[in-house]
């Protein structure tokens, strides 16, 4: 019964991403329905995640569907400590698409059922916990440099409703986004460390080498803002590294 | 009781005439405590206007006073002045404190005024109970609309794209280009939201100084920039000069030292003080006046759509005090009402009591109490539901007939 909560929490992220694209027109009813949205459906989408975890006998998000569902409420929990600030809630804009989006996806595959997971053991838990925490972190680094990029060159372009549209200041845009890359790297690096005790000789594929590839570009991202690269090329390389995140990736995993 | 409005605004009158009756806070008050009890003034650069409760007609004090106030021999008061009474004098006070009335539709300020005059006046509880409305959709507006969020002047608009840029204003050092009155308005907006002025700059040095002084910053020559445009966070230029005196090259080698940090640069003068290409530059957004004007005009806009917003919030109040107003009418009858069925309920209460026991007469008591009450319940609800819809007098006659209401007091 409990995986019915998926309904919920899907409309419910849905009503957000379309309540997010009022909050366009000006701040107002729109962004309060649109956040109440995210809370609700994060709610049921935990409800859900603790009636997998009470009925499986393993770990239930082993499946790819099953780690889109974990992940999904990774991302969502994320922005909520940010996203339900006023000033911050245009950021949900970038955020609650892919969310419902992941989740119907996740939902599609059966990663959203009952059933228990596939191969269990508490590394491979958290091995894949930390790393599914870890790339929500950088998709949550990536929707704020979208804004960044976006607000930059409104204000650049000198546009209309500029005051109108609330969207995050660039420079706190910028900072949030390079503590969730940080943090991002940092699970990343924690996962790459649980899975690495259960590596075998031969069991080296095309995923893993993208993984480490977007290590580096993460953290060569850290690097050069260290070094005076922020702003728009930050949010840039940001997005560059991202597109490796959810687009490479998942063709290599399943390629491999 | 009947509300009386007189006053003088902006709408009619020439800053001329309304000068002449602005009052400071202490007269202000004075004044109130002169006219008696339920009396406040409310004086401000844009209106000076008199409320007064009473039963009888106030208008004829209230004019009475403000043409003593304005010395207006001639008469030219008289024509300006607007008299509003009762629901309408209400529905005025909450549109003024809502800022619907001011010359820029949802300025601040004018709240904080209402606020001052109903403390410095002499309100009873009419005024008390209207004001405390008033305050309170004047809030509620400020909350529930957007009407007060856009900037309203130039430098407020500079002030405020400063924002879309830096989180928090605190601890941003900015330079002043020139030592004009726009340069400092848009200091003073900037200083208001944290920021701080590190440098004044301008072709005469003892100008610059003097503006210096005041915000406790630097002085300098407009030949000393490029150590300065290093570190500032924001430069605000107005001045005087006929040529660009910032080029893009000098934005360009200060902001190697920036190590990225954005650099948001408010262009007041005309001549432009700052070369437009600056603009190009990654992290450098340039504003001319004619960029902030723009923004000016379209939060003008905004605000004049809130308008409508917050017009429909204000009306909901004024309808709120209509009701609490009209139901006045109809509250002594309800009291002497209540008080005759208590009065025949204590009496018979009185005569049976010998025949009682301490537990019985408890019990009678509390059965008659509810009796009543469930009795006079409906009553009073109709009779305040037809104050409301103006049938209040002839329904409050109709029940002292009935009841005999009062008879005893016109006898004796």
């Amino acid at each position: 019964m409990s995986e019915l909560l998926v309904v919920p929490a899907l409309l419910a992220y849905g009503e957000a991403a379309f309540a997010y694209a009022g909050e366009l027109r000006g701040p107002g009813l729109a962004g309060r329905l649109a956040t109440w949205g995210v809370r609700l459906g994060w709610v049921a989408q935990t409800a859900l995640l603790v009636g997998q975890a009470t009925s499986a006998d393993g770990f239930p998000w082993g499946t790819w569907a099953g780690a889109l569902n974990l992940f999904v409420w990774l991302v969502v929990g994320a922005y909520l400590i940010w996203g339900c600030k006023p000033r911050y809630r245009l950021l949900g804009l970038a955020v609650m698409p892919i969310a419902a989006v992941l989740l119907a996806l996740a939902w599609v595959g059966g990663g959203t059922g009952l059933e228990a997971g596939g191969d269990s053991g508490i590394v491979l838990a958290i091995h894949v916990g930390l790393m599914l925490a870890g790339f929500a972190s950088l998709t949550l680094a990536a929707g704020m440099a979208a804004l960044y990029v976006w607000q930059e060159r409104r204000l650049k372009r000198h546009e209309r409703g500029l005051l109108r549209v609330r969207v995050p200041p660039l420079d706190a845009l910028d900072r949030l986004a390079a503590r969730s890359v940080l943090a991002g790297l940092v699970l990343l690096a924690l996962g790459i460390g649980a899975g690495a005790s259960r590596f075998e000789r031969g069991d080296f594929d095309v995923a893993m080498v993208v993984t480490i590839a977007i290590l580096a570009v993460y953290a060569t991202l850290l690097v050069l803002r260290h070094e005076g690269w922020r702003g728009r090329r930050a949010a840039l390389l940001n997005l560059a590294g991202f597109a490796l995140v959810a687009v490479v990736l998942p063709i290599t995993h399943f390629a491999s | 009781m009947r509300l009386t409005l007189v006053g003088v605004s902006h709408h009619r009158a020439p800053i001329e005439l309304r000068e002449r009756v602005a009052l400071d806070p202490e007269r202000s008050a004075s004044l109130a405590a002169e006219l008696g009890r339920e009396a406040v003034v409310l004086s401000t650069c844009n209106r000076t206007e008199l409320y007064l409760a009473r039963e009888d007609d106030a208008e004829g004090v209230a004019v009475s006073t403000l043409t003593a106030l304005a010395d207006d021999r001639s008469g030219e008061l008289g024509s300006v002045l607007y008299r509003l009474g009762d629901d309408a004098a209400a529905l005025h006070l909450f549109r003024v404190a809502a800022g619907l009335d001011s010359l820029v539709p949802g300025e601040g300020e004018i709240l904080g005024q209402v606020r001052s005059a109903f403390e410095a006046g002499s309100p009873g509880p009419f005024l008390d109970r209207l004001f405390r409305q008033a305050l309170h959709i004047g809030r509620r507006v400020r909350v529930e609309t957007a009407i007060a969020e856009s900037p309203a002047s130039v430098p407020a608009a500079g002030a405020a794209l400063a924002q879309q840029v830096f989180e928090n204003l605190e601890g941003k050092r900015v330079l002043l280009l020139g030592a004009g009155k726009m340069s400092e308005l848009t200091a003073r907006n900037l200083v208001s939201r944290g920021a701080g002025i590190a440098a004044v700059a301008n072709r005469t040095l003892e100008h610059a100084q003097d503006l210096a002084v005041s915000f406790g910053a630097r002085a300098l020559g407009l030949d000393d920039l490029a150590g300065e445009l290093g570190s500032a966070d924001i430069v605000v230029a107005s001045t005087s000069s006929q040529g660009t005196i910032v080029s893009k090259a000098d934005v360009a080698a200060a902001h190697k030292a920036r190590k990225g940090r954005p650099l948001l640069l408010v262009d007041l003068a005309v001549p432009r003080d700052l070369d437009p290409s600056i603009n190009e530059l990654d992290g450098c957004f340039l504003y001319d006046v004619d960029d902030l004007e723009a923004v000016v005009a379209e939060t003008m806009s905004g605000r004049r759509s809130e308008a409508a917003r917050a017009e429909q919030l204000v009306g909901a109040e004024a309808d709120r005090f209509r009701e609490w107003h009209a139901a006045l009418d109809v509250v002594p009858t309800i009291a002497s009402l209540r008080a005759l069925v208590e009065e025949i309920r204590d009496s018979e209460l009185a005569r049976a009591g010998s025949r009682l026991s301490e537990n019985e007469r408890r019990n009678v008591e509390s059965v008659t109490s509810q009796i009543l009450a469930k009795l006079l319940h409906l009553p009073t609800i109709r009779m305040k539901e037809a104050a409301a819809a103006a049938d209040g007098v002839v329904y409050a006659d109709v029940v002292r007939h009935l009841f005999g209401l009062g008879e005893e007091e016109r006898r004796a």
